[in-house]
């Protein structure tokens, strides 16, 4: 299960009001990349992780990316709080503030819908793994266009905390593929599916 | 709440906010090194640091879950502002 903590991962005070940068960070919440679809990828792949070592990682790396689609919520519901109607339809905010108003909405930077066709849960460890890693590295990279992109020292502080964070995580997954690898065939990983096969992928007597 | 206090508070939420996130970057670590004791003294010294920033700041300036609360006449659970608003520690 989860509690809720009354506090953000890392503070936020947006003082300045900017809907055409909220339009460029709702894609973390609600686009391809985003923490969202983290979440929910690394969330559901976890049980079907063979190794406590991968459900471990899995829980708490999942756990933390709710924390960030908080954080990237935030920032948009700031980024937006008191908009005029003349910055609105200045900044080209119009669009999703028909459809939305204020509200935070799962939506990519062009506004399509969060969508779990982003995401897989293949239910084969190396696979998943490979998979989250590359997640990381193209949040990662999301995070660096936000970094062109943005002028407000405010934004650019809570943007570069949430970019480190991927590189950690990217190095977290990558440590628990090498776990799984060591319980594996060393000629051949690809021999079976610890998640799925019988007797496969316990070299040291786990699985 | 005076000005003095709610500067207090704030100091001492980003305390915890470290102590929390030392905390993570370890747990993370040790997910995939249990057996690291470097890791491990260092895990017991921050969560003795957050423990007790923690239980000052929830007897002092209300919860950080919901457990936490006191309640009297009213649920202090409940008072904002709540994270993402601007006004928030």
């Amino acid at each position: 299960m989860w509690t809720y903590e009354k506090k953000l991962q890392y503070p936020l005070k947006i003082k300045k009001c900017d809907p055409r940068m909220a339009q460029v960070i709702i894609t973390q919440l609600g686009g391809p990349d985003g923490e969202l679809n983290a979440a929910i990828r690394y969330l559901s792949q976890r049980y079907a992780a063979p190794y406590d070592e991968v459900k471990a990682v899995m829980t708490d790396i999942g756990t933390e990316e709710l924390a960030h689609v908080e954080m990237i919520s935030a920032m948009v519901y700031q980024l937006t709080k008191d908009l005029s109607v003349k910055q609105i339809k200045e900044s080209g905010f119009d669009k999703y503030f028909v459809d939305h108003t204020t509200g935070i909405y799962p939506v990519d930077a062009t506004g399509n819908p969060f969508t779990a066709a982003y995401l897989q849960s293949l239910g084969d460890t190396i696979s998943d793994l490979t998979e989250d890693m590359a997640a990381e590295q193209k949040a990662r990279t999301t995070y660096d266009n936000i970094l062109r992109l943005a002028d407000d020292p405010d934004v650019k502080d809570a943007i570069r905390f949430l970019r480190a964070r991927e590189i950690v995580h990217f190095q977290r997954f990558g440590e628990a593929l090498r776990i799984t690898q060591d319980n594996l065939n060393a000629k051949n990983f690809y021999a079976c599916n610890p998640a799925f096969d019988k007797n496969c992928g316990n070299r040291k007597g786990r699985g | 709440m005076y000005n003095n206090n709610m500067c207090e508070a704030a100091k001492l939420l980003n305390m915890i906010r470290k102590y929390d996130f030392v905390m993570v970057e370890l747990n993370l670590y040790l997910d995939t090194h249990p057996r690291c004791q470097n890791a491990i003294a260092y895990f017991k010294k921050y969560k003795e640091l957050r423990a007790r920033a923690y239980d000052e700041y929830t007897t002092k300036y209300g919860p950080i879950t919901f457990t936490d609360s006191n309640p009297v006449d009213c649920m202090p659970w409940v008072e904002g502002p709540w994270p993402w608003e601007r006004g928030a520690d």
